[in-house]
C-alpha cells in the first residue's frame, strides 16, 4: 500500500503533473495557485524537467505551446483572470493539435474580482474561452485524490486526442489539505472511457529536426480553398470520438431519488453532505456530479430525467452549468438553481432551504432584481 | 560546366508568393544559404511570425511551426529549453516583434535565452495593408497615418537593437540592409554570426534586418530600395551594438 501524504491541492496537482511524466511548466504567479509554480520550481530541476516564471500568461503558454511541439508532456497553470490571457494560446494549441495540460484554479471575477473561490469561469471553460471550432477537455476533481487520478489522465487524454485538456478546479480545492495516496488509482467507476492507464504514446508528428526524414511543419493557418473547413470536420469526427469514450461522471442514489442534486467539484462536497442528511430524514434525494465537464455527461442524465422528478443545480457562480443540465434533459423535468457567486460559498443550510422554498413554490425563480438607469 | 548559383539544399523549390521586390524573399534565401553553410538543416527548428512570411515554411525545407502573433520568442523558449541540442530560431516582422511581442522578445532576450532572432524591420504592416508600424518613421504615410507619421499623436519609431543593446541577457545585436549586393553580404555574415552564436551557446542573439515593403512604401521596387538606403537608414543606423 502507497503511504499517504499530507499536502495541499495545488502541490498534490503538481506532484500528480511529475507522476504523469509532466517535464516542463511554465506559468505567471497568481492567487490562490501560487503553490504550484513554487512547487514545481523545486521538484522540476530534480526530475530533470523545466521551470520558467514566464513574465506573463500569454507568454507561458507559447512556451508549453514550443515545449508540446518537440513531444514533451508540458503543463501550465493559472486562476481566472491568466486563464483569459491564456485563451489565444489554448486556441493555437487546439489548431496546431499539439497536447497540454491547462490548470484553472478558478477564483472570483469578472474583472480582478477577488481571491476567493468560485466556479464562474464555466462557460469559459466548456464553451472554448478562445477564438475558433475548438472544444478542450475539461476534468473537474472534487477531492485531493481525485486530483492526482485525474491530472494523470488528463496528460494521457491530452496525448491520446492531441490536445489542450483542462482541469478546472477552484480556489479551496487547490488550498486545503487531505490525506492522499500519491498513486493513481482507477478512475471512479461510472466512466465510459478506459481506466487510466499512462500509455506510452507514440509521437511521430513532433519537430525535432529533420535528421532522417521529411520536414514536418506545425501550423494552423489554412489557407487552401476548404481547406480548414475539412480540418474542422475532422476535428469535429474527433470531439464526437471523445464524446462517446471520454464522458465521466458520479451519481449517489439514482434509482430511487425524487429529487437529484447536480453539482462539481467543491461545491458537490457541500451537496453530498446534504444528500445525506436529506437521506437521514427520510428524503429521497440524490446527487449526480459530472467528472468531465466537456464533453458533459449528456446521456446519463437523460437517463436519469426518466426516473428523477426534480433537478436542482448547485454552483458557485450565478448559474452557468446549470444549462447544460437543462439542454442535456431536454428541459422534460424542472430544474431550479441555487449559486452563489463572488466568492460566496452556498452551505449545506442555505441549500436545504432554497432547495424547499423552490419546490413549494413549484417554479425557477431568480431573486436578484435589476434595475436598469434609464438612459 | 561549372554550377556557380544554385539554390540552398534548406530551400524548397517554390515559386514566391511576396510582392515584386519585397525584402522577405532575399532574408529567407540568406537564412537557408547560412544553414546550408553551417549544416545544421537537419537540427534545426524555425518558427514562423504572424505577417507576411507567416508561410515561411513554404519556402524553408527544414522543421517549421507558426507561433501565434508576437509569440515567436516565448515558442522559441519552449522548445529550445527542452531541446538544448537543436539550432531554435525566430523570424519576426515589426508588428509581431515590436508591437504585439514586445514583452516576449524583452523577456527572451533578457533571460539570455540561447535563441536566433531575425528581425525583419521594413516600416510597415505587410500583411495587414500598409498599417503604421512601431517601427514607421516620422511623417511616413501609411494607411493609418494618412498625413504621415505625427510624433504627438502616434509616437516615436521605436529603435528595437539600441533598446535590447542595453540587456545584460544579450549576446549579439545587428542591424543590417538588404538594398543592395554589399549590404546583402554584410547581412548574410551577421546572420551567419548569430546562428554561430547559437550554436557555441553564447546567448540571445538578434539581427535587425531593414527591409523594403515596396507595396506599402507606394514605391516601384528600386524606388523602395533606394528609400530604404536614404530614409531609413538615417532613422536606424547600421552597425553592431552588442557583442
Ligand atoms: C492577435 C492578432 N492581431 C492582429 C492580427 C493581424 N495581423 C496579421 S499580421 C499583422 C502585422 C504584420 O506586420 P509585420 O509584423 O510588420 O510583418 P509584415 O507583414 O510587414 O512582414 C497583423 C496586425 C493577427 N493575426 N493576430
Ligand atoms: S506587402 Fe510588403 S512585406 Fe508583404 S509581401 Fe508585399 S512587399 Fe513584402
Amino acid at each position: 500500500m502507497t503511504k499517504k501524504v499530507l499536502m495541499c491541492g495545488n502541490e498534490v496537482l503538481a506532484e500528480a503533473g511529475i507522476m504523469a511524466g509532466c517535464r516542463f511548466y511554465a506559468g505567471y504567479p497568481i492567487t490562490p495557485q501560487n503553490e504550484i509554480p513554487a512547487y514545481m520550481s523545486r521538484r522540476m530541476p530534480e526530475v530533470g524537467g523545466v521551470f520558467i516564471q514566464a513574465e506573463s500568461e500569454i507568454s507561458a503558454v507559447n512556451m508549453v505551446f514550443g515545449a508540446s511541439l518537440t513531444g514533451v508532456r508540458a503543463m501550465t497553470s493559472s486562476s481566472s483572470p491568466g486563464i483569459s490571457l491564456k485563451q489565444e494560446g489554448i486556441s493555437y494549441l487546439a489548431g496546431c493539435q499539439l497536447p497540454a495540460v491547462i490548470v484553472n484554479m478558478m477564483r472570483g471575477g469578472p474583472g480582478l474580482g477577488n481571491i476567493a473561490p468560485s466556479q464562474s469561469d464555466y462557460f469559459q471553460a466548456t464553451r472554448g474561452g478562445g477564438h475558433g471550432d475548438y472544444r478542450q477537455v475539461v476534468l473537474a476533481p472534487a477531492s485531493l485524490q481525485e486530483i492526482v487520478d485525474l491530472t494523470v489522465l488528463s496528460f494521457d487524454l491530452a496525448d491520446k486526442y492531441r490536445m489542450p485538456v483542462m482541469i478546472l478546479g477552484d480556489g479551496i480545492l487547490g488550498q486545503m489539505m487531505e490525506p492522499v495516496e500519491l498513486n493513481p488509482k482507477s478512475i471512479p467507476q461510472r466512466c465510459s472511457g478506459q481506466e487510466i492507464q499512462n500509455p506510452k504514446i507514440e509521437k511521430d508528428w513532433v519537430l525535432d529536426g529533420c535528421k532522417g526524414r521529411e520536414p514536418r511543419v506545425i501550423k494552423s493557418l489554412l489557407l487552401g480553398e476548404g481547406e480548414l473547413e475539412r480540418f474542422n470536420l475532422r476535428l469535429q469526427e474527433k470531439y464526437a470520438l471523445i464524446k462517446d469514450k471520454e464522458v465521466r461522471y458520479e451519481v449517489l442514489y439514482g434509482d430511487d431519488s425524487d429529487i437529484m442534486l447536480v453539482s462539481y467539484g467543491t461545491t458537490s462536497r457541500i451537496c453530498r453532505s446534504v444528500v445525506e442528511r436529506l437521506r437521514r430524514q427520510g428524503k429521497n434525494a440524490g446527487m449526480f456530479r459530472p467528472i468531465s465537464l466537456w464533453p458533459f455527461p449528456e446521456r446519463a442524465l437523460k437517463e436519469l430525467a426518466e426516473r428523477v422528478n426534480k433537478f436542482f443545480v448547485v454552483e458557485m457562480s450565478c448559474g452557468q452549468m446549470v444549462d447544460d443540465v437543462k439542454l442535456s434533459i431536454e428541459c422534460r423535468k424542472p430544474v431550479y438553481f441555487y449559486g452563489r457567486t463572488g466568492g460566496g460559498i452556498p452551505t449545506e443550510e442555505e441549500i436545504i432551504g432554497e432547495l424547499q422554498k423552490r419546490i413549494d413554490a413549484g417554479g425557477c425563480f431568480t431573486s436578484i432584481k435589476y434595475q436598469a438607469p434609464s438612459i | 560546366m561549372n554550377k556557380v548559383f544554385s539554390k540552398p539544399k534548406s530551400m524548397k523549390n517554390a515559386s514566391t508568393h511576396y510582392c515584386p521586390g519585397c525584402g522577405h524573399g532575399v532574408v529567407h534565401r540568406i537564412i537557408c544559404e547560412v544553414i546550408d553553410e553551417l549544416d545544421i538543416r537537419e537540427k534545426v527548428i524555425g518558427i514562423a511570425p504572424v505577417g507576411c512570411a507567416v508561410i515561411a515554411y513554404d519556402y524553408w525545407d527544414f522543421d517549421v511551426t507558426e507561433a501565434a502573433h508576437g509569440r515567436v520568442p516565448a515558442v522559441a523558449t519552449g522548445i529550445k529549453r527542452v531541446k538544448p541540442e537543436n539550432i531554435v530560431f525566430g523570424y519576426q516582422g515589426d508588428g509581431d516583434l515590436a508591437a504585439i511581442g514586445t514583452a516576449e522578445i524583452i523577456h527572451a532576450a533578457n533571460r539570455g535565452e540561447n535563441i536566433t532572432i531575425i528581425f525583419v524591420n521594413n516600416a510597415v504592416y505587410g500583411m495587414t495593408g500598409g498599417q503604421m508600424a512601431p517601427t514607421t518613421v516620422l511623417k511616413q504615410k501609411t494607411s493609418t497615418t494618412p498625413f504621415g507619421r505625427d510624433k504627438k499623436r502616434d509616437g516615436f519609431p521605436l529603435k528595437v537593437s539600441e533598446l535590447l543593446a542595453t540587456l545584460p541577457g544579450v549576446s549579439y545585436v545587428e542591424r543590417v540592409a538588404i538594398h543592395d549586393p554589399q549590404h546583402i553580404l554584410k547581412a548574410k555574415k551577421a546572420i551567419k554570426r548569430v546562428f554561430q552564436n547559437q550554436i557555441n551557446g553564447l546567448g540571445f542573439s538578434l539581427v535587425e534586418v531593414l527591409s523594403q515593403c515596396p507595396t506599402y512604401l507606394g514605391h516601384s521596387a528600386k524606388e523602395a530600395v533606394r528609400w530604404v538606403a536614404e530614409e531609413m537608414i538615417k532613422e536606424y543606423p547600421l552597425g553592431v551594438f552588442r557583442q
